[in-house]
């Protein structure tokens, strides 16, 4: 049973230019999914012993490319694959197929001693061009606002330039900080800062911020009324074999388990048990 | 059997040797590879996009569309702090080993020493830890008074010292009975005019609110701390090099203990000190980990230029912030800039390191010629 089962995913992975093993599953992709899919593939792999699932962070572009050259077998992805791209993929007979494995969404977070209660998004715009310096233009005390970024490499940093700037540039005097965790210690200490986290990065030390009258929280989120969020993708080669390794691990997000992990990183599941 | 055992000893000679030989070519080879690879990979840069922006322009938007890639605000980050991790380090560093070398009692020295050593033992990151998570809330909770005691510490004594010179200097010429009152009420004139003025200025920067604690003034601070031990060790033991007949023939010859320390010692120890300093100095320009996590890392040129306050990005932390992403596109303008910044820190360095050869080489000459 065992040998037959081992055959028939020799049998699939002899698809894959033959250069994938039997039990190699390699992933590529968004550095935002990436976290998602280590820990995925931590939890399969301590599942499954004789698996081996490798995971790199190489931006969603080169997800999609090495799907297409069949370099991968999940391309991790933090948009849609672009028209040029499925193009591309169908030309190299690749059939793209997408899984939602999970939401992204990013709060806004101010010091708690902030009297600030809300923005619109391009009030939050026009902070992070520079075009508002100072909280009394926004109704709050005469302090120049200290604006705190997420480094430019990070994928909280892509979902915040896509839904806020939408490609228009972050002011110079921005500070830019490595890590999610470092931005609500930088916001919670600082009375005139300002910060992005993921919305799993919400606690008590700061406070987040109603955007166009929409608290962040997975409620929001997950109806689309909160307008900083984003869906994170899984993109495999046509609907993997049922029962397969890739079908086990791509369809993991939909377990109580997966759920869990993905609230674990920071991200939103789009299953609720 | 001396003949045997000597032949033996001579061949572990020759096998150690051989060890060191290779350790060092090891080395050697290490750094002219270092700088053949980044060169490699910066050159592209440079045909990419032109000489002219990365040293031009201050705007570094790496991942913009179209991406930008101005470094000027970097580099003039990564000086401004280096600059004030001089200020910092370089008389504290240098005052301290003359303390330790000349001033201080021998037992004093034995356990100071190896405590200013545990300073460079501390990893960076703690330092960053510290630097981000209490200094810069300091910073902004009580920057101002922080200021002003600094400015109470380090100009009440220098201005005493300073008037304590001047009177003597001025009150030399006089007739010696009146000699002593004049100088007496002059150095209270002074003192007072001192003590106004420093009252006036400390007032004024209890005032000053820090918006943001994550500035030069927070890494400079700290990168100074950090670039502490190293000063205060090569300069302490060049000062200690400079030998106990040197200094007793200074006093023989009726020189003061001041006189023997800055006109014999310091300068027969100056090249061992400059070393010192650009060691340091080093070692602070090359610091990463800290000025990531504290220097605020926006990528502007603060106004007025020495505008200690205002957050900055140096060039280590731009190579380490952005090499995450920066893989991914492996031949694009994005990845090779990050090589183009490598080679101009690896250019500041080997720039650094010949000049204090040089210095140490000219003093060499110079001493040679007195003996």
């Amino acid at each position: 049973m065992k040998i037959f089962k081992t055959l028939l995913i020799i049998a699939l992975a002899a698809g894959f230019l033959g250069a994938a093993e039997a039990n190699k599953i390699v992933v590529d992709g968004s550095t935002t999914v990436g976290p998602i899919a280590k820990a995925f593939a931590e939890y399969y792999m301590k599942l499954n012993p004789g698996v081996n699932i490798t995971v790199s962070e190489s931006g969603s572009g080169n997800g999609a490319k090495s799907l297409v050259n069949q370099s991968c077998q999940v391309a991790t992805m933090s948009r849609l694959l672009k028209l040029n791209e499925f193009e591309a993929a169908v030309h190299s007979e690749i059939l793209p197929v997408v899984h939602v494995v999970a939401l992204d969404g990013i709060a806004m977070i101010v010091h708690p001693g902030n009297p600030i209660s809300k923005l619109t998004l391009n009030q939050v715009k026009d902070i992070y061009l520079g075009k508002v310096k100072n909280w009394n233009q926004l109704g709050g005390p005469n302090v120049p606002i200290v604006i705190i970024s997420r480094d430019t490499n990070s994928g909280t940093y892509e979902t915040f330039e896509g839904k806020v700037m939408k490609g228009d540039k972050i002011a110079k005097n921005c500070e830019y900080v490595g890590s999610n965790g470092a931005i609500r210690q930088r916001v919670q200490s600082t009375p005139a800062a300002i910060g992005y986290v993921g919305i799993g990065f919400i606690d008590s030390t700061v406070k987040a911020l109603p955007i166009d009258g929409i608290m962040p929280s997975l409620e929001t989120v997950k109806n689309g009324s909160y307008p900083i969020a984003r869906p994170l993708y899984m993109v495999t080669n046509d609907y993997p074999k049922m029962g397969s390794h890739l079908y086990r691990f791509v369809t993991l997000y939909l377990s109580k388990k997966g759920q869990a992990i993905i609230e674990e990183i920071g991200f939103i599941p789009v299953t609720s048990y | 059997m001396s003949d045997a055992v000597s032949r033996l000893r001579r061949l572990t000679a020759l096998i150690l040797k051989g060890f060191l030989l290779l350790g060092t070519a090891l080395s050697l080879v290490t750094v002219l590879l270092i700088i053949a690879y980044i060169t490699r990979d910066a050159l592209p840069f440079f045909k990419l996009r032109g000489p002219g922006e990365l040293f031009t322009s201050t705007a570094w938007y790496p991942s913009g569309h179209p991406p930008e890639f101005g470094a000027l605000a970097i580099l003039v980050g990564s000086g401004l702090v280096t600059l004030g991790s001089i200020l910092v380090a370089v008389p504290l560093g240098i005052a301290a080993a003359i303390a330790l070398s000349d001033i201080l009692p021998y037992r004093l020295r034995q356990t100071v020493k190896p405590v200013i050593e545990i300073l460079a033992a501390i990893p960076s990151v703690a330092y960053g830890f510290f630097a981000l998570v209490i200094f810069a809330p300091l910073l902004q909770n009580r920057g101002g008074s922080l200021l002003a005691i600094a400015l109470w510490l380090i100009a009440l004594p220098l201005g005493l010292l300073l008037i304590f010179v001047v009177t003597d200097a001025a009150t030399r010429s006089i007739r010696a009975d009146v000699a002593l009152t004049a100088r007496l009420i002059l150095a209270a004139v002074l003192a007072v005019i001192l003590v106004r003025g420093l009252l006036a200025l400390s007032a004024k920067l209890t005032l000053l609110r820090i918006a943001s604690g994550t500035n030069a003034l927070n890494v400079s601070i700290i990168l100074g701390i950090m670039a502490l031990p190293t000063i205060i060790s090569v300069a302490e033991d060049s000062l200690q090099a400079a030998g106990r007949e040197l200094r007793e023939g200074s006093y023989a010859l009726g020189a003061t203990r001041a006189e023997t320390l800055f006109k014999v010692v310091i300068p027969a120890a100056g090249s061992g000190i400059i070393a010192a300093v650009i060691l340091g100095v080093m070692r602070a320009v090359g610091e990463t980990m800290v000025v990531w996590m504290a220097s605020g890392n926006a990528a502007q040129i603060p106004s007025p230029w020495f505008n200690f306050l205002s957050p900055v990005r140096t060039l280590t932390a731009t190579i380490a912030g952005d090499m995450g992403e920066a893989d991914q596109v492996t031949g694009s303008g994005r990845y090779h800039v990050l090589f183009a910044l490598a080679l101009c820190l690896l250019l500041t360095s080997f720039v650094a390191n010949l000049a204090s050869e040089w210095v140490l080489r000219r003093q060499q000459r110079k001493l040679g010629g007195l003996k």
